[in-house]
């Protein structure tokens, strides 16, 4: 990890976002909660939680596509929301989104020549028209789209889901960004092909120096690609615990991620009705004890009465490994359920 | 084992504009008596077009060209309408992709028990009905005093999904086939699933098809599994065989590409190239485009299902 003396590129200061809803009586649905984060150019960041959980609300507010209700956006120290016209649009093309379905996110009326064309244009201002297609094949040799003159004049549909994510990948960094949000880039693509396309993104990172927000659902994809960077756990519009992948895994402390883990299915069948899932109590959440105390309190089966009352601060557990989570070290020690099979 | 269900050189395809769009090609598998088994491929393989073709429940533009399929001694291709709808859900009970959709929004989670025992005339007063409904959900870990009473929506879709599980084995089936039964769910309640599929299986020893494309739920589940590739049943095997010594290299590139929680991942790598269109499916093994020992041989001839130690594969390397 850089120095935390370098200004972070992206920085968070108690974000917040709720949507209201009702008319007379307003109420508020919190997606996100009270999350700081520094986020340093180049680095890889994966953002892990289950779905409704908010991370791709706060992907968006990270991106500056949504406002938080509360908090700061920092870009290099300026509040993104305060920028000049000017600025922002400086500042907009910066980080880009990719999303999770590639069938829905790219034009289907639209050639990948005419998908690409307009943000070349913009981006990268081509003299002539065989300029603009020298650029766009560069983009397209470069994701692997090859050879782009077979592609170029292909619709979305004739796509495969893997191919289609390497064009919303080269439509991403036209604009030279220093960040993409990926999220769940692979989830709606095949499996032969997952890898690849983490593998692209991997080459960005090192090649190009962009750096991620990996969303993911599924933390054996995150491992994947972001083996060493630094893994940011949320559950319920917070993050419970985040630090290098590595460090996390081997020791996970907050009775969530535990959980999870103990739950994620292992692609070897000698493992299989072996592992010790860790059985939460499940009930219903209300926003009013989120907002008071811990958000898994409802369904940790370690919980105390504090964690019902007050939202634990994170604590260090070195090398970068925060939890937040009153009990972190009263937990029994961790033993992977894997390893007992 | 016997076969409970016996899948020969099944044909199905579909009219689409672009022409005739072969989605399942000679494919052939058994379903054994009391075991799980897995039929495992990626989006558009034709998995769910097999299970359709098998069902009768193709869209209208799809239709079975050719093959047999045997449910015990049955030949389901050649019943009516009427007495497949019977076999339907009376002894092979199906759990849908994405079921939780597959609830009616304006009925009670009781009402769906009720009315799909009475479409089968099996005699039930409504209070048996749901005694045996109340037993089932209790298997499946709910409550079946607040879960009968509630609409769909009241329900989470983890919920719903044990409903729908319940609800396909209101009837005893002797044969359940599950498409896709976790996807859409969060890692916790697919694997609450996972326990539930195999405490089902391990009661009443209830013979089931799993059709999936995550090879995790297959590690999970099942017994033995059928790999499909662009249309074609390549490799047969059991699981330990297909996690262990994948003999197809199709197979061998899958297990390969899955990252998980445990193992190195340096040598985990992507398969080359792309799935083939169906429409223009290559010649010879359909895999040859992608596969790294493809000779002349292969990009001409198509490799037959043979046996190969205890399990079937299709590739021309186990000549």
């Amino acid at each position: 990890m850089k120095e935390s003396a370098e200004m972070p590129f992206i920085e968070l200061q108690n974000v917040t976002k709720y949507f209201e809803r009702g008319i007379m009586k307003k109420i508020r649905n919190y997606a996100v909660i009270d999350v700081s984060m520094k986020i340093y150019e180049g680095q890889i960041i994966a953002l892990v939680g289950e779905s409704g959980c908010g991370k791709t609300t706060l992907g968006k507010i990270i991106a500056g596509i949504i406002k938080p209700s509360e908090g700061r956006v920092l870009w290099l120290g300026k509040d993104i929301w305060k920028l000049s016209k000017k600025e922002f649009k400086q500042f907009r093309p910066l980080i880009q989104i990719v999303h999770q379905d590639p069938y829905a996110s790219l034009n289907p009326a639209r050639t990948v020549y005419q998908i690409l064309a307009p943000v070349v244009k913009k981006y990268k201002n081509p003299r002539s028209k065989r300029e603009l297609r020298e650029i766009i094949i560069q983009y397209l040799e470069y994701v692997g789209l090859t050879p782009p003159s077979y592609f170029l004049n292909k619709y979305p549909h004739h796509l495969s889901g893997g191919m289609r994510q390497r064009l919303s990948i080269a439509r991403a960094i036209i604009p030279s960004p220093k960040f993409i949000v990926a999220d769940e880039p692979v989830s709606m693509i095949d499996m032969s092909l997952r890898l690849s396309v983490l593998k692209l993104m991997e080459r960005l990172n090192k090649e190009l120096g962009i750096g991620f927000i990996y969303i993911s659902h599924d933390v054996a994809t995150a491992r994947y690609f972001a083996g060493k960077a630094l893994l940011a756990l949320m559950y319920l519009g917070r993050i419970v615990e985040k630090g290098p992948m590595d460090v996390v895994l081997r020791n996970p402390l907050h009775p969530y991620l535990r959980a999870i883990l103990s739950a994620s299915p292992i692609p070897d069948p000698k493992f299989a009705g072996k592992k010790r899932r860790i059985e939460l109590k499940s009930a219903e959440v209300s926003t009013d004890i989120l907002l008071k105390g811990c958000p898994f309190s409802h369904r940790c089966p370690f919980a105390v009465k504090k964690c019902f009352e007050k939202n634990p601060p994170f604590r260090d557990f070195g090398n970068g490994h925060m939890v937040a989570c009153y009990l972190a070290d009263e937990l029994p020690e961790w033993v992977p359920p894997w390893r007992e099979g | 084992m016997e076969p409970i269900l016996k899948v020969r050189d099944l044909i199905v395809e579909y009219a689409v504009r672009e022409g005739i769009l072969q989605v399942v090609s000679k494919a052939s598998l058994d379903a054994l008596e009391g075991q799980i088994t897995a039929l495992v491929g990626e989006s558009g393989c034709g998995k769910t077009t097999l299970i359709d073709g098998i069902m009768g429940t193709l869209p209208p533009n799809g239709y079975v060209r050719g093959g047999q399929v045997f449910f015990k001694d049955i030949d389901l291709l050649r019943l009516s309408e009427r007495e497949r709808q019977k076999i339907r859900w009376e002894r092979i009970a199906m759990v849908f992709q994405a079921a939780q959709n597959s609830l009616n929004p304006v009925l009670r989670v009781a009402d769906h028990f009720i009315e799909t025992v009475e479409a089968h005339k099996r005699g039930l007063s409504k209070k048996e009905i749901l005694e045996k409904a109340s037993e089932l959900l209790r298997k499946a870990r709910l409550d079946p005093e607040v879960v009968l009473r509630s609409y769909p929506h009241e329900l989470s879709g983890g919920m719903k999904q044990r409903v729908i599980i319940a609800l396909s084995l209101i009837l005893d089936p002797e044969f359940l086939i599950l498409d896709e039964p976790t996807s859409a769910l969060d890692i916790y309640t697919q694997s609450v699933i996972i326990d539930l599929l195999r405490a089902i299986h391990k009661e009443k020893n209830l013979s089931m098809l799993l059709v999936t494309h995550d090879l995790s739920i297959v590690a999970e589940l099942a017994h033995r599994a059928a790999v499909m590739y662009a249309g074609k049943i390549i490799e047969v095997t059991d699981v330990n065989s297909l996690f262990h010594d994948p003999k197809h290299p199709y197979s061998r590139g899958l297990i390969g590409a899955i990252p998980s929680l445990i193992e190195d991942l340096s040598h985990k790598k992507p398969i080359p190239g792309n799935p083939p269109s169906l429409l223009n499916p290559p010649p010879g093994c359909r895999f040859h485009p992608r596969c790294p020992y493809a000779t002349d041989k292969c990009k001409k001839e198509e490799p037959p299902l043979v046996k190969v130690n205890g399990g079937l594969v299709a590739c021309w390397l186990y000549e």
